[in-house]
């Protein structure tokens, strides 16, 4: 929604926050543009949820400037729970009522925005309006947080891990109606440790780690910035000889080369000159192939690149 | 990239002139929180059973149990022709107007169950032997038992009601969640006491109009004041339960809490048997506790008859717990 006045949706500047001995956030920048759907990465700890808590009003920094729409919280807090939708990462809706008595508590708070039918029809919960909360699957109560987050008719939406612990599905057909929201040229910012998630749906990604931004653009700019296109991955199990490693970095197009328990991870560049050179060494080794594998690099390569640890670690 | 911005750019203006934003609703939000309050608790067969059915079961059993033998006429001797006039109007009751002497001579033989005699203020003194089953039986049924599980259930549906709400959903996130909406904070508390003060009407009724039908429980004084009396001392435990549950995290935390203040109330605030019994002590403690309150101007009202002005310190008594407790519930309550 671009509006004259602010230049950002969302404008963070140098964020500090501390639980009594764990630092949470230390010294974050970040800015959101309207229009676009921003993407916080990271594994668990890294200071997502402050972050997203502290743009909701929820928490409050130790330091730093928070400016949501231009506006802060200390003096427009009214203003900014009219525009604000929000999904938190693990709310429980009352268990007894229905979901159209859950929207239409929701959207009884809110100046604004579509009716309860409209909502229940988006968020495609039309057989289950009159069923019990309890009765919803998870996928239907993730998409019932949504529909209670878009009520109000939000300019900027947050989502705060909105397809942790679903099914392939469910999380495809909750992007789908994220992506809904997002042509309609609202603002929203989802953390997610789910690289596809943050793929798909995300103009802009800033990867976290230890409440730092340790990386911001495209999630295609971040995937090119590593220098890796490719990951190829390969076990040779069995084999009487050991693999003579240094033999195959002589091989033109691969780069760092990886072993853990008798699987190795090569960064490739160019695929289709590297794996049939890499079968020839092999086969000159005398060292049988059990599985290969390759992928395109994704943003997991580009966490691994800059911490040498996997997202979900933890 | 560019082609995904461009399209996203073009649908949005499409959907923005298609989906005005002023779709207003007519839903009030107290009206909202109070209905799904309500709902929330219909919803509940255990609740319901507590609240509702429990009360009526115990004035049932404990009715039974001090009763006897089947009810037939009780014989009391009273002192003043006025109250003669008035008691004689009572069709279970056989009264005899005798002088204060011959009165307590027939007490004490067993003559008469009851000896009833003017007090201080146009109040009403009873006598009774303890050692007799049928004037002990008689005042268990008619000063005791329906007051003093009004005020118990009062006490407990306002303190439960609202403890076991509120931290529930304090620990499901689902406060924090709707503090992350516009909706008003003094709403959201505002809506459990409408919700039970809706519930109490049906709560009152029942279990008075069980000790009317079965047990013939007198109700003297005003049913204005009656009411007003029922509304205050709910107002009163729900402040309480309010402030009882403005800080607990788990369910265990809160249940602890609340047995720790009802407990005492229980057996010391006149339920069941008369406050009068515990040392002279206390008796000032037990007088400011929020149950003796209510259950003594229940008491006042239903079988004495008193109006409001009699029952002034017991209303006091209700105001102030009602206040201090909401004032710190206020400024203790954690919103997430």
């Amino acid at each position: 929604m671009p509006k004259q006045g602010p230049r950002d949706a969302l404008r963070l500047c140098n964020l500090r926050k501390a639980y009594k001995d764990v630092v949470a956030l230390d010294g974050l920048d970040l800015d959101v543009q309207f229009g676009e759907c921003f993407g916080l990465l990271g594994p668990n700890g890294a200071g997502k949820t402050t972050t997203i808590e502290i743009c909701e009003g929820l928490t409050s920094a130790d330091s730093g400037e928070v400016e949501v729409l231009g506006l802060h919280w200390n003096s427009d807090a009214a203003q900014l729970r009219q525009r604000l939708g929000i999904q938190l990462q693990d709310t429980q809706l009352s268990d007894k009522l229905t979901v159209t008595e859950t929207i239409r508590l929701f959207r009884s708070f809110y100046r604004q925005g579509p009716s309860p039918a409209e909502i229940i029809a988006m968020m495609q919960l039309e057989e289950k309006r009159k069923s019990r909360v309890s009765s919803l699957s998870g996928g239907q109560k993730q998409r019932l947080a949504l529909a209670c987050a878009l009520v109000g008719d939000p300019d900027l939406l947050f989502l705060d891990e909105p397809t942790t612990g679903l099914d392939p599905q469910a999380r495809r057909q909750l992007w789908d109606l994220i992506e809904e929201f997002k042509l309609a040229g609202r603002t929203i910012l989802i953390t997610t440790h789910y690289m596809e998630e943050a793929e798909r749906l995300c103009d802009r990604v800033a990867i976290m780690d230890h409440g730092r931004k340790i990386a911001l653009g495209t999630p295609q700019e971040l995937i090119a910035s590593i220098g890796i296109e490719h990951m190829v991955e390969f076990s040779a199990g069995g084999a009487a000889k050991k693999l003579d490693e240094s033999a195959l970095r002589g091989i033109e197009g691969i780069g760092d080369i990886h072993s853990e328990n008798g699987t190795v991870q090569m960064q490739v560049t160019e695929l289709h000159r590297a794996v049939p050179a890499l079968l020839d060494e092999l086969r000159r080794q005398g060292i049988p192939l059990t599985e290969l594998r390759t992928h395109s690099a994704s943003l997991e390569d580009v966490f691994v690149t800059l911490t040498g640890r996997h997202l979900r670690d933890e | 990239m560019s082609d995904v911005t461009s399209i996203s750019g073009v649908r949005s203006r499409e959907a923005v002139e298609k989906s005005p934003r002023g779709t207003g609703s007519a839903d009030h939000p107290l009206v909202q929180l109070t209905v799904v309050r309500l709902k929330e608790f219909l919803r509940e067969p255990e609740a319901l059973f507590w609240v509702f059915i429990f009360p009526i079961l115990l004035a049932a059993g404990l009715g039974i149990a001090f009763r006897n033998r089947p009810a037939e006429v009780l014989s009391i001797a009273v002192v003043s022709p006025d109250l003669a006039q008035s008691l004689r109007q009572e069709k279970l009751l056989d009264v005899e107007q005798l002088s204060t002497s011959a009165a307590g001579d027939a007490l004490r033989t067993g003559k008469v169950a009851l000896l009833v005699e003017p007090g201080a203020n146009g109040s009403v003194v009873y006598h009774y032997d303890d050692t007799n089953p049928e004037g002990r039986a008689a005042k268990m049924l008619a000063n005791f038992l329906i007051p003093g599980l009004l005020g118990m259930n009062l006490m407990g549906s306002a303190i439960w009601g609202m403890g076991f709400a509120i931290v529930d959903a304090r620990r499901k996130k689902l406060m924090k969640r709707l503090v992350a909406t516009p909706m008003p904070r003094p709403y959201y508390l505002l809506s459990f006491i409408l919700s039970r003060l809706l519930l109490l009407v049906i709560e009152v009724v029942l279990l008075l109009g069980f000790g009317v039908i079965a047990f013939h429980v007198p109700v003297r004084g005003s049913l204005l004041d009656f009411s007003l009396l029922c509304v205050l001392g709910s107002l009163s435990f729900s402040a309480l339960g309010l402030l009882i549950s403005s800080r607990a995290r788990t369910i265990e935390a809160a249940s602890g809490l609340m047995n720790l203040v009802m407990l005492p109330m229980w057996i010391a605030s006149g339920v069941f048997f008369s406050a009068q019994r515990f040392p002279a002590v206390v008796q000032p403690i037990i007088r400011a506790l929020p149950l003796t309150a209510v259950i003594d101007a229940l008491r006042a009202n239903m079988l004495q008859g008193a109006n409001l002005t009699q029952v002034g310190p017991e209303l006091a008594i209700l105001s102030a717990w009602m206040i201090v407790c909401f004032g710190l519930a206020l400024k203790l309550f954690r919103w997430r």
